[in-house]
This record gives C-alpha cells, structure tokens and sequence, in this order.
C-alpha cells in the first residue's frame, strides 16, 4: 500500500531524513518511532504530498506522491502535529468541509460526517464551536477529519498528544478498530502507544532508519544476551576472575552477592561456560537469569548507539 | 491542470462564511457604510445648494449629477477600499499559516490554483456584498433626479475591478507572512504606492511617464469615472489581478519547498 524507497530530504544544508526505505502493507498498523527532531513528522509530510522529498520515490496506493499528487491526497487522511481545525467554526460544519474538499459524494455527505462523529466519540459536541473545545476535544476534532472521508491510508502524526488517560485508551481502541480495512502509519515518542496499538514498529533516529520489525522480535532481539545477572551464595575472586577470562564476556559488576554480567550480543551463547566456572569456583549460583529489556530500553539501546558510531 | 471551480467554491464558501463568523466582516461594512453614507449626504447637499444658488443668480446650468456627484462619491469609495481592504484580505492565508490549517487545504485533493482562486473569490463576494449595499445612493439619486446609468455601470465595475486589484496584492502579501499586520499593512502600502507612482511621471522623460501613468492603478480608473469602459483599463486590471494571484501560487509552492 505504501512503498517508500531511498527517501531523502534535506533542508538547507541539514539532512532531516536520509535514504529510508520500507513498505507497508494493506491493513497494516505500523508505528513510527523515534526521540523528537528524528524526522517522523518529516517523513508523514512528504507521504502525504504535503512537502516534497528532495531524492527518492513514494507510491501510495500504487500512484506516485509527487506526479500524481491529487490521487494520493484523495487516498489517505492525515493528521498533522497540530490538529489542523479552524477554531471559529463549529465541529459538524468543519468536518463538512473536510468531506467536501476530499471530494465525499453530496449524497454521502450526512452519512459520511456522522460516522466519523460516532467513531471519534464527538457526539456532544457536534454543534460546539472548535475554539470553544479542549485540546483533548480538538485532538478528536482532527481525527474525526482524517477519517471522514473513509480513506484508505491513514496518517497520524502523535494523534495522542494532549489527551486525558481515558481518551488515550479509547483513541488506541479506535486505531486499533481500523486495522484490517485501513492501513495506518502513526508516529509517537512514546512507546506504550506503540505496543499497544501497532503491529510493526520502524524506529528511526537522525533521519534513519536503526530498525523496522514486529514488537516482540525486536525485545528478543536485543535481549539476546547482553546483560546476565547471576545472584549467588559466595562470590570469590577466582570466580569472577574465571568468568572473565571467558572470551566474549565483556565486563562483570559485582553488587554484594549479586553480578552483572555483560557479554558481547553475537556471544548469547557463552551462558553455560559462564554458569560452569562459576559453579567450578564453588560460588553457589542461586540463580542466573536475562536481564529483560522493556521496549523502552530497546529504544534507547538503538537511537544510542547511533551516537557512538 | 484541469481547475475545478466547484473545489475553489468549497474554499470561497468557507471563508466568505468565517468574515461573519468573527466581527470582521460587520466591522468593515458598518465602517465602509457609515462613511460612505455621510460622504453621499454631504456630496448630495452641497450639490443641491450649489444648483439653487446658480439658478437663483440666473448662472445658467449648474453641474451634471454626474460631475457634481457620481465622480466624487466613486472616487471616494475607491480610496475608502484602499483602506479596507487590506483588513478584508490580511486573515485569509496568514491565518491559515499560523493556524496551520494550510496543512489541510494542502493535503487534500485540491490544487494550489483552486485555493488561490477560492480565497480571492470570498474576499471578492465581501467586497461585492459591499457594494451592493451601496446600491441604495443611485437608487436615491433616480427617483429625485436623473443621473447617467452609463456613468453608474462604469463607476461599479471600475471600482470593482479596481478593489479586486487590492484583494490580489492582499492575497499576495498574505501568503508571504504568518502575521496579519504585516500583511496587512505591506497590503496597504503596495496599494498606496501603485496609486502614486506616476506622480514621478511628471519629471520623467516621455517613456517613463507614459511607463508610470500605465503603472498607476488609479490612473487607469479616470476613463471608468467618466462613464467610459475601455478595454485597455479592463485588460490591466484583470491582469494586474491574474499577475498578484501567479506570484501568490509561486509564493505557497515555495512554502512547500523549504
């Protein structure tokens, strides 16, 4: 459904992204992360034709963003980081107006604002006045914008931000609702979101991609190793000198009876050399478990270790 | 590019509809009424005493309606647009900037073109709205006198066309800014000085005087004041008017570009 390949765009002398490359599929609910200022918003403007790339292709919907610019707006709804609403009209005309100008049928028209009130839970304020309403509501408002002419691709640029608890949980349910008929790409810093409501995550971090795969193979791929922690009865220099001299292992900490065992990632293996020295050294190992890695962790590991390199 | 003019209608519509929504539009057409009207009763008064005091010496016939009434008042009303429009036209793509709404308009299936046409398009239904309301002085004037409706024609479509010239350098420097004083006020002085500029024109050689008087925005409203409509007037100002919109269109592509 969307195919992004070798997109690059720099503004002035600075690269806000460079060569990214992937693909989402129909249906798909892909979740775009990264810190702030790693070019998310970027990326989602030159999506929606908004802003063109500087190199680079991007086919929506099987058309070409930047020469079939109107058959792609007319194909995907968006949300910018700023809910796009004009704050002196009332919430049912705006959305009108959205309808209309994302070429939705007269006849359909009634039928069209209704559902997308519905799904955005803006029943009560459907005749308020947008200025009038509360970030959370305007947040809604813009959504509700997005969806109205039931596209086909949906981009949302943080549509979370400025929301209280329990509408976070229902605009995830709503997102979450669209999988399958609606293919959607959101981007967010913050990575409960993520998990929650995507089935892929890309990450980028300075305007590149660091890694694009599901959830849970992207905790295990980083978990693979690592960090260890052994807890054990007697700890002895012999040991611990033991373990070291295992080559792959990285650095041992050692916290009273408890150690933090850091091993080079392709090394995950090593895990029983290191249990049997230490049960040589007559350490008492109580117990020797992986460090698990909250998504968080992954997140920083990756747009990290950018830095050193 | 095919335009399509019931897209740029979605933008006229919503705009035109905004100016009431927010005191602007009342503000300007209350204020634009009010000075008008005074200037007709004066215009009117002093007209009418004139004509009695000729005909009372036995001066022999007095000035024309047209002399003593239509020129001043839609000279006047040209002037009183050049103020007022640039606070007609500052809001309608600074705001959208600053709102970032623009964000919508320029992600929706909708060309630059019909954007452009359909936010001059509100400013000109306001400022027709405008003149409508004006319609009452010749009403007035032919059921106690007996003024030239050629004269009348003439005047209202020059005044026309020449306010729609002020929308397009309103639109103009609307695009170019977030901030509506700005604009506004860039608005303002454009149109000032494209009043004046051949005031140079009397110390310039033969070319550049004849370059300036063509340049001059008013200038080319003296024929339509004295009830002429000629094509040459026509033609500059639609396009003066087609040359402010191109540059708005290259002005937001470049936007996008940056």
């Amino acid at each position: 459904m969307i195919e992004v390949s070798g997109l690059t765009k720099f503004y002035g002398p600075r690269t806000a992204v460079s060569n990214l490359s992937f693909t989402v599929n129909t249906g798909e609910v892909v979740g775009f992360l990264g810190p702030n200022g790693a070019g998310k918003s970027t990326t989602m403007k030159i999506l929606t034709g908004f802003m063109p790339a500087s190199t680079g292709s991007v086919k929506v919907n099987g058309f070409d963003v930047f020469d079939h610019p109107i058959e792609v707006k007319r194909s995907v709804g968006y949300l910018p980081e700023n809910p796009p609403v004009y704050m002196e009209m009332v919430v049912e005309d705006y959305l009108r107006f959205a309808a209309r100008l994302h070429d939705v049928p007269k006849a359909k028209m009634k039928q069209a604002v209704d559902s997308a009130i519905e799904r955005t839970g803006l029943s009560q304020v459907r005749k308020r006045i947008i200025g009038n309403l509360s970030k959370g509501y305007r947040q809604r408002v813009g959504l509700a914008q997005a969806l109205v002419h039931d596209p086909k691709v949906l981009i949302l640029d943080e549509p979370t931000v400025g929301l209280d608890p329990v509408q976070i949980i229902e605009i995830r349910e709503l997102i979450k609702s669209l999988a399958g008929q609606h293919t959607v790409i959101l981007s967010s810093h913050i990575l409960p979101e993520v998990t929650a409501t995507c089935q892929r995550i890309i990450v980028i971090n300075r305007g590149q991609i660091v890694a694009q795969d599901s959830i849970e193979r992207l905790t295990t791929r980083m978990r693979q190793g690592l960090v260890f922690q052994m807890d054990v009865k007697n700890p002895n220099e012999r040991g611990i000198g033991a373990m070291k001299a295992i080559a792959g292992v990285k650095d041992i900490q050692v916290a009273g009876s408890r150690l933090q065992i850091e091993i080079l990632p392709e090394q995950a293996e090593l895990r029983d050399r290191i249990v049997e020295a230490a049960v040589r050294e007559n350490m008492g190992v109580l117990e020797f478990s992986a460090e698990k890695l909250s998504l968080e962790e992954v997140f920083l590991q990756l747009t990290t270790q950018e830095h050193t390199v | 590019m095919n335009f399509s003019l019931k897209k740029a209608w979605t933008v006229a519509s919503r705009d035109f509809r905004s100016y009431f929504t927010s005191p602007i539009a009342y503000i300007v057409i209350a204020g634009f009424l009010v000075i008008m009207g005074w200037m007709f009763f004066f215009n009117l008064s002093h007209f009418s005493l004139q004509n009695m005091q000729y005909k009372q010496y036995g001066m022999g016939k007095g000035m024309s309606i047209t002399e003593g009434i239509l020129r001043p008042l839609y000279g006047n009303m040209n002037v009183i647009f050049l103020f007022l429009v640039p606070f007609i036209t500052m809001r309608l793509f600074a705001e959208e900037r600053k709102m970032q709404t623009l964000q919508l308009l320029m992600t929706s299936p909708i060309t630059l073109t019909e954007i452009i046409i359909g936010k001059f398009l509100s400013a000109f239904l306001l400022v027709l709205t405008m003149l409508g309301l004006t319609g009452i002085y010749p009403v007035i004037l032919i059921l106690c006198g007996n003024p030239d409706a050629g004269t009348l024609v003439a005047n209202y479509t020059g005044t026309l066309l020449l306010a729609s010239c002020y929308i397009s350098i309103g639109v103009l420097f609307s695009a170019m800014t977030e901030n509506q004083i700005v604009a506004g006020a860039l608005t303002f002085a454009a149109g000032l000085f494209l009043w004046l500029i051949n005031w140079a024109s009397q110390s310039a050689g033969t070319f550049w005087a004849d370059f300036l008087d063509y340049l001059s925005l008013i200038q080319h409203y003296n024929n339509f004041s004295q009830g002429i409509i000629d094509t040459t007037d026509v033609i500059f100002y639609f396009s003066f008017i087609g040359l402010g919109l191109f540059f708005t269109h290259r002005v937001l592509d470049s936007y996008r570009w940056r």
